[in-house]
C-alpha cells in the first residue's frame, strides 16, 4: 500500500499537496482538504491515487481538487473537482457521473415540529404515494417525444410554464434549472426509451427525500435571507438526479470518448478517464447531451417539488402558499460546466468538472440569484438518514482555490455489503423509529446500505470547508421522516 | 470444490462481481447472474417469463458491457428481473435467452439498482482452462 503519509504534503491543518512529482504525466498537484481525522480514513483507499490520474488530463488547471468527503469512484474520484481550459482541455463522462445532474433541493414551510410531529405517519405515507422510488418505480407523467425534447431544451422551466411550480422557483435553482447549448440530437433514442417514463421519481441507493427539522442555526442573518427562521422549523430535503435518462447519456459517451481518446492521442492511466477534447465534434456532442441529461435533472426535482408541496395540502389542508413552501434552493453535484473564473490575474474559461461536488459561489458572484447575491449562494450537503443535513453557503475563497466548489455530503467509508454485514440483525427501520424517525421504503433490507455505519460524519466534513473558508455552515436540520427506493 | 458462479466485489460507493464459467458462454451467463444478485434475491425470482437477447461488440468486454446493458434495458423498461441465461457466444457477439419474472417489490427482496457498467478495472481473461470475468457496476 502506497505510503501516503510520507508523499503528502502539509499546507495547512485543512490542505494537503501530493506534488506532481509523485507520478509521470501528472501536470498539476493534487490538493486534498481535510484535516488529520478524515486523512486518516482517505489514506485507507485509492482515492487519492485517482485524484493524481486526473492531473494527468490535458488542459488541468492549477490543482485535481478533492473534497473532504472524496472517495473511490470509477475513473475520477467521487468528491472531485478538476477545471480544464476550454482551449486546450478535454471533458470526460466520467468527471461527472453516470447520474448527471444529481442534486439536492431544499424546500422551506412555515411550519413548526409541534404542527408536523403528531401527521408526520399520514404526511410519509403521502409523499411516499406521490413521489414513486426504488427500482424500477416509475412516474405519472409519460412524456411524447416532442415534449421530452422541449424538457431536455429548457429543464425546470418548461414545468412551472406547466403549472407544476412557482415562477421563482427557478430564480433558487442553479442555472436557473436549464443548462444552454441542449441538443436532442446528441441524446439517443435508447436514453429518451429509459428517461420517458422516469420523470418525477427518486429513483434507488443513496436517493432520499427527507422531511427535517432545523435543529441548530449558526448564523441567523443569512439563515432568515434563505428562509430559515429558527430551530423547530420543518423543511424538505431531497436528492435525485437524471435517472435512466442520464445514465444512458454516461454510458453512451463513455464508449464515444473511448475511440476518441486513441483518436486524439490521450494517454491515460484509467479507461473509465476516456475523454476528449472540448473542441472537437466528440467533446462537444457530449456536452450537448450533459446539458440534455441536466435539464431533464432539473425537471425531475421541479416535478418532485411540485407534488412534495400537493402531499403537504393533502395532509394540512392548506395551500402551499399558505404554508410559505418556497425553494431555498436547488443544486447540482454531479456536472461539467463552461464558467469563466479569475486565475493568475486574467479570465480564463475552463470546464469544471464537479463529480459529487457542489459549486459554492460567494457574495457578489454574477451568478448567485439577485435575492442571494449579497450574501452568497446556498450550499445543500445531505448527511446520512439518521443524524443530519447542512445548510451552508459559498465563502470568496473558493473562488480562489476549488472553482467555487466545496463537498456534496458525507462520503461513504463502509461499502454496501460490509454495512449489511456489520448490520445483520439490526432492524434499521426500527432503530429509527425508536429515535423518532419514521421511514418508509421499497426495501428494507438494503436501509443497512443507508445506515449512519456506512458514511463519514457529514459534520466533519462540512466543518473542514469552514475552517478552510470555502464554504459556511448556516444552519443543521435532522430528520423526522425519510423515504428512501 | 466447484467454483462458484460469481463473487461480489466489494467497493467503497459502487459494487462489481467476479464471473467464472468452463466456457465464455457460461461466464457471460454468470455475469448477468451477478448482476441480477446485487438487485435480487435470486431465490426469491421464478422463471415466468423469458426474453430473447442479442449483443455484440469490438471485443470480449465490450460484448460482455453490451449484454448487461441489454439486459438492464429490459429490467428498466419493462420491470423484468432475470434468474437464469441460456447463452451462445460467437465470436464477439452473442445470443441469449433470459429467464425471470416481473419485478414485485412486495414478494422480491430487493437490492441496489444498478445505473450503470463502468469500464473500471473491466476483463474477461482466460482462467483454468475457462474464463474469469470482473465488472464493476456504478450503483
Amino acid at each position: 500500500m502506497t505510503d501516503w503519509r510520507h508523499i503528502l504534503q502539509r499546507v495547512d491543518a485543512y490542505r494537503w499537496e501530493l506534488p506532481a512529482s509523485y507520478k509521470a504525466g501528472m501536470r498539476v498537484p493534487a490538493r486534498i482538504y481535510a484535516d488529520e481525522a478524515l486523512l486518516a480514513i482517505l489514506l485507507e483507499e485509492q482515492a487519492i491515487e485517482q485524484a493524481a490520474n486526473v492531473a494527468t488530463l490535458p488542459g488541468i488547471v492549477w490543482r485535481s481538487l478533492a473534497m473532504p468527503d472524496i472517495h473511490w469512484g470509477y475513473g475520477f474520484p467521487i468528491g472531485g473537482v478538476a477545471a480544464m481550459r476550454v482551449e486546450d482541455g478535454v471533458v470526460s463522462p466520467g468527471g461527472v457521473g453516470f447520474d448527471i445532474n444529481c442534486g439536492t433541493r431544499l424546500i422551506a414551510t412555515s411550519l413548526a415540529e409541534r404542527d408536523v410531529a403528531p401527521r408526520i405517519m399520514d404526511l410519509v405515507n403521502q409523499l411516499f404515494r406521490d413521489v414513486p422510488a426504488g427500482l424500477g418505480g416509475t412516474g405519472t407523467l409519460v412524456l411524447s417525444d416532442p415534449e421530452l425534447d422541449a424538457v431536455m431544451m429548457r429543464g425546470a422551466a418548461w414545468m412551472v410554464e406547466r403549472g407544476y411550480g412557482w415562477p421563482q422557483d427557478l430564480d433558487a435553482t442553479e442555472s436557473g434549472g436549464c443548462l444552454a447549448g441542449a441538443d436532442p440530437a446528441a441524446v439517443s433514442t435508447r436514453a429518451r426509451q429509459r428517461g420517458a417514463a422516469q420523470l418525477g421519481t427518486l429513483g434507488a441507493g443513496n436517493h432520499f427525500l427527507e422531511v427535517q427539522v432545523v435543529d441548530t442555526v449558526y448564523d441567523p442573518a443569512v439563515a432568515a435571507r434563505f428562509g430559515i427562521s429558527a430551530p423547530g422549523q420543518v423543511v424538505v430535503f431531497f436528492h435525485c438526479g437524471s435517472r435512466g435518462f442520464g445514465h444512458q447519456v454516461c454510458q453512451d459517451y463513455l464508449d464515444v470518448m473511448e475511440v476518441a481518446a486513441a483518436r486524439y492521442d490521450i494517454e491515460l492511466p484509467d479507461r473509465q478517464l476516456a475523454c476528449a477534447p472540448i473542441r472537437s465534434d466528440e467533446g462537444r456532442r457530449y456536452l450537448a447531451a450533459m446539458a440534455a441529461a441536466a435539464n431533464f435533472a432539473w425537471a425531475n426535482r421541479q416535478y418532485i417539488a411540485y407534488w412534495v408541496r400537493r402531499s403537504f395540502e393533502h395532509v394540512f389542508h392548506r395551500t402551499a402558499e399558505e404554508m410559505g413552501m418556497h425553494l431555498v434552493y436547488d443544486v447540482a453535484h454531479n456536472i461539467a460546466k463552461i464558467e469563466r473564473h479569475r486565475f493568475e490575474g486574467a479570465d480564463i474559461d475552463v470546464c469544471v468538472h464537479r463529480k459529487g461536488a457542489t459549486r459554492a459561489f460567494p457574495a457578489g458572484h454574477p451568478d448567485v440569484p439577485e435575492r442571494y447575491r449579497d450574501i452568497g449562494q446556498p450550499v445543500l450537503v445531505p448527511g446520512d438518514m439518521a443524524r443530519y443535513s447542512f445548510l451552508a453557503v459559498g465563502q470568496p475563497r473558493a473562488m480562489e482555490e476549488t472553482w467555487g466548489s466545496t463537498c456534496h455530503g458525507a462520503g461513504r467509508i463502509r461499502s454496501r455489503h460490509e454495512a449489511k454485514r456489520l448490520l445483520k440483525g439490526v432492524d434499521v427501520a426500527r432503530r429509527l423509529a425508536d429515535s423518532g424517525i419514521v421511514v418508509r421504503c421499497h426495501n428494507r433490507a438494503a436501509l443497512a446500505e443507508e445506515a449512519s455505519e456506512a458514511y463519514k460524519d457529514v459534520a466533519n466534513v462540512v466543518d473542514v470547508l469552514e475552517r478552510a473558508g470555502i464554504s459556511r455552515n448556516v444552519a443543521k436540520m435532522r430528520p423526522l421522516g425519510v423515504i428512501k427506493g | 470444490m466447484p467454483r462458484p458462479h460469481f463473487e461480489i466485489v466489494e467497493h467503497t460507493a459502487d459494487a462489481g462481481i467476479i464471473a467464472h464459467g468452463s466456457t465464455l458462454a457460461e461466464t457471460f451467463a454468470h455475469a448477468a447472474e451477478g448482476m441480477y444478485a446485487l438487485m435480487v434475491d435470486l431465490d426469491g425470482v421464478r422463471e415466468a417469463a423469458t426474453r430473447e437477447i442479442q449483443a455484440s461488440g469490438a471485443d470480449l468486454e465490450r460484448l460482455l458491457t453490451n449484454w448487461l446493458l441489454e439486459l438492464l434495458f429490459v429490467t428498466e423498461t419493462e420491470g423484468l428481473v432475470f434468474r437464469r441465461f441460456d447463452v451462445e457466444v460467437e465470436g464477439t457477439s452473442l445470443r441469449a435467452v433470459a429467464h425471470g419474472e416481473p419485478l414485485d417489490a412486495e414478494r422480491h427482496e430487493l437490492g441496489g439498482m444498478v445505473k450503470g457498467v463502468t469500464r473500471h478495472m473491466m476483463e474477461v481473461v482466460p482462467e483454468d482452462g475457462g474464463y474469469r470475468a470482473r465488472i464493476l457496476f456504478d450503483l
